[in-house]
């Protein structure tokens, strides 16, 4: 009896632990796919890219202006557009993004009025491009700039499209240092800016700083609002003046793709390829930064 | 403790102030750099032009040969389409807009309102180019009310029995521009009797290349575009013939250029404000355009309007 009875529950948690066993397998082979889906996907676009590109990627391309002939076009006059936007857009995105995010995390009271002020924030981050980039046009070129549409004009306008991300980038790196040390900066009588400034920023820098260089990874590759802004694609000089005229490299892209001819489609891969050593060389500063300031923090 | 804060302070500080100080530089030297480039710019001077993306290719050609000959002139092209450029045109914006239709009345009217005076010039023809599959075996030409039977809006075909009764039983898959383009307010306009007016449950894309691969790769497909794109890939597809009540034409340099290949040649125009052409350099550009614009359309797939044409063109130019 004794033995049947000690049995019976060491029989069932058997049978228990082979169904979770089993569970434990079948999500590890569900999650396992779900990641080789995305990695097999990036993987066979990088090889068709690298293939399709790799051959016509060399200095004469690099240094070349866009020509109707695909063996003699470079891609010098959107690169160059493309390092003064994300450039401008900086100087524009970190000073104002930062502040906001400061203002709302450690300034502002959370009344109504900051709910929907961040509330708004978060709409504004779903915005598609193509808005921002009509109303570039309306607000920055138009109005602003009297018609002239110039590295100025889209550089606020992809400033207005990353601004949301960043906000709420910062904010969640200040959300992240915790409050134990803002409360000891307090006690010892320290005003909210030394809060701010001694020991808020220095631990929040890092995440800061990759959430804008990711924002600023994808001003580098958005085409829709600078098609609206700029709308050139064929340029022969590179900008010399926050008020020049200009093309991006996404915009370059797009173009080369939709020529007939088919030469053009491996154009437009070399082109691709130095877009995305751009945006790896990015996110690459990204993670210095953290890594650096994440040690000297500590 | 107080050490180590003090360090990140400083450095905190440090980026700050240098983010700041830049924003203030950049502020402060927005002016000098807009004098720069005010003085720039009258001594290399600039056309700008924007407008039709189909018609973008032979002004690239057109510039880019320009350009060797006169370095110092700078010529940005715009693709904001036909009615997108005539918009900037029609403001003062633009020198020269690219157009693949005519300017509309409204459009017109909107210039004149302005103070813009602007001259028309045909520079290229293009032959909207109706094409199947090379698989397909059965098909080589197609009347206009076939078309039509096939394109207009709640047509219902979706077999190719349906347009004429020895083709066999296979289902037809249509491909087509997407209703920003200019070829398919052109090609509604000459099929459907009406600018877009379309059947909508077709595969629209704004990438011509994207209809290619479409069609090509589809038996019982259908499609149309411009002529350079089924140059550049007559491998893959089959050109049909468009029969407008005399007979089956294939559009080619010959029938586009002198009208035969009806109704669906079209004519692509620049258009000059007339207060540029005071301009010398705007001038040689235009001549230059009307001199050597013929060989480079054709170079780029479209087809070249006659020696005369070019001459009348260039007597217009003169005229003003």
């Amino acid at each position: 009896m004794s033995i049947n009875s000690a049995q019976g529950p060491r029989g069932k948690s058997k049978r228990f632990d082979l169904i979770r066993t089993w569970r434990d397998r079948i999500f590890f082979i569900g999650f396992l796919l779900a990641i080789l889906i995305g990695v097999a996907g990036l993987a066979a676009l990088l090889i068709d890219v690298l293939v399709d590109g790799l051959g016509f990627l060399n200095w004469k391309f690099l240094t070349n202006y866009a020509s109707r002939k695909p063996l003699e076009s470079g891609i010098l006059a959107p690169m160059a557009g493309t390092v003064w936007v994300v450039g401008l857009t900086a100087i524009f995105t970190v000073p104002v993004g930062i502040g906001t995010a400061i203002y709302l995390e450690e300034f502002a009271k959370k009344n109504r009025l900051t709910r929907l002020v961040e509330l708004n924030i978060s709409n504004l981050a779903g915005v598609p491009s193509v808005i921002y980039g009509l109303l570039g046009l309306a607000v920055f070129v138009q109005f602003l700039f009297n018609g002239s549409r110039n590295l100025t004009a889209g550089a606020l306008t992809m400033t207005l499209l990353i601004l949301p991300i960043v906000i709420i980038a910062s904010q969640e790196a200040i959300k992240a240092v915790p409050s134990s040390y803002r409360d000891a900066a307090y006690a010892m009588g320290a005003t909210r800016w030394q809060v701010v400034k001694t020991v808020v920023m220095p631990q929040a820098v890092p995440g800061m700083m990759s959430g804008i260089i990711l924002a600023l990874s994808r001003a580098v590759g958005e085409s829709a609002p600078i098609l609206i802004i700029s709308s050139l694609v064929w340029v022969t000089f590179v900008p010399t003046s926050p008020d020049s005229k200009f093309t991006v490299l996404p915009l370059q892209i797009f173009t080369w793709v939709s020529q007939p001819q088919e030469d053009f489609r491996s154009i437009a891969a070399a082109g691709i390829i130095v877009l995305l050593l751009i945006l790896l060389g990015m996110n690459a500063v990204a993670i210095w930064i953290r890594n650096k300031y994440q040690v000297r923090s500590e | 403790m107080i050490q180590t804060i003090s360090i990140n302070n400083s450095k905190t500080v440090l980026i700050i102030s240098s983010l700041f100080l830049s924003v203030m530089l950049f502020a402060c030297g927005g002016d000098d750099a807009g004098e720069n480039s005010q003085l720039a710019s009258k001594k290399s001077s600039e056309i700008t032009i924007d407008g039709s993306s189909t018609v973008f290719p032979v002004t690239q050609a057109v510039a880019e040969e320009f350009r060797k000959e006169h370095p110092d002139v700078q010529i940005p092209v715009g693709i904001s389409g036909t009615g997108g450029g005539f918009k900037r045109f029609t403001v003062g914006e633009t020198d020269i807009s690219n157009a693949s239709r005519a300017i509309k009345p409204e459009e017109a009217e909107q210039a004149g309102s302005n103070g813009i005076n602007f001259i028309e010039l045909r520079v290229a023809w293009d032959g909207i180019s109706v094409v199947a599959s090379k698989s397909n075996d059965f098909v080589d030409c197609l009347t206009t009310e076939e078309l039509k039977l096939i394109w207009d809006a709640g047509s219902t075909v979706d077999n190719w029995n349906q347009i004429r009764a020895d083709f066999p039983d296979k289902k037809i898959r249509l491909y087509g521009p997407d209703t920003d383009s200019g070829t398919f307010d052109y090609f509604t306009d000459a099929i459907n009797g009406e600018e877009d007016r379309s059947r909508s449950d077709y595969t629209a894309s704004a990438d011509d290349n994207t209809l290619v691969q479409g069609i090509a790769g589809d038996g019982g497909s259908i499609g149309y575009f411009g002529y350079a794109y089924y140059v550049e890939n007559s491998d893959k597809l089959k050109l049909l013939a468009v029969d407008s009540g005399s007979g089956c034409v294939l559009p080619d340099i010959g029938t586009i250029n002198d009208g035969t290949y009806s109704p669906l040649s079209r004519s692509m125009f620049i258009y000059a404000n007339t207060a540029s052409i005071d301009r010398p350099e705007v001038k040689d550009f235009l001549e230059f355009f009307m001199n050597e614009g013929g060989t480079l359309a054709e170079e780029v797939g479209y087809v070249a309007l006659s020696a005369a044409d070019y001459q009348s063109n260039i007597e217009l130019i003169n005229a003003q």
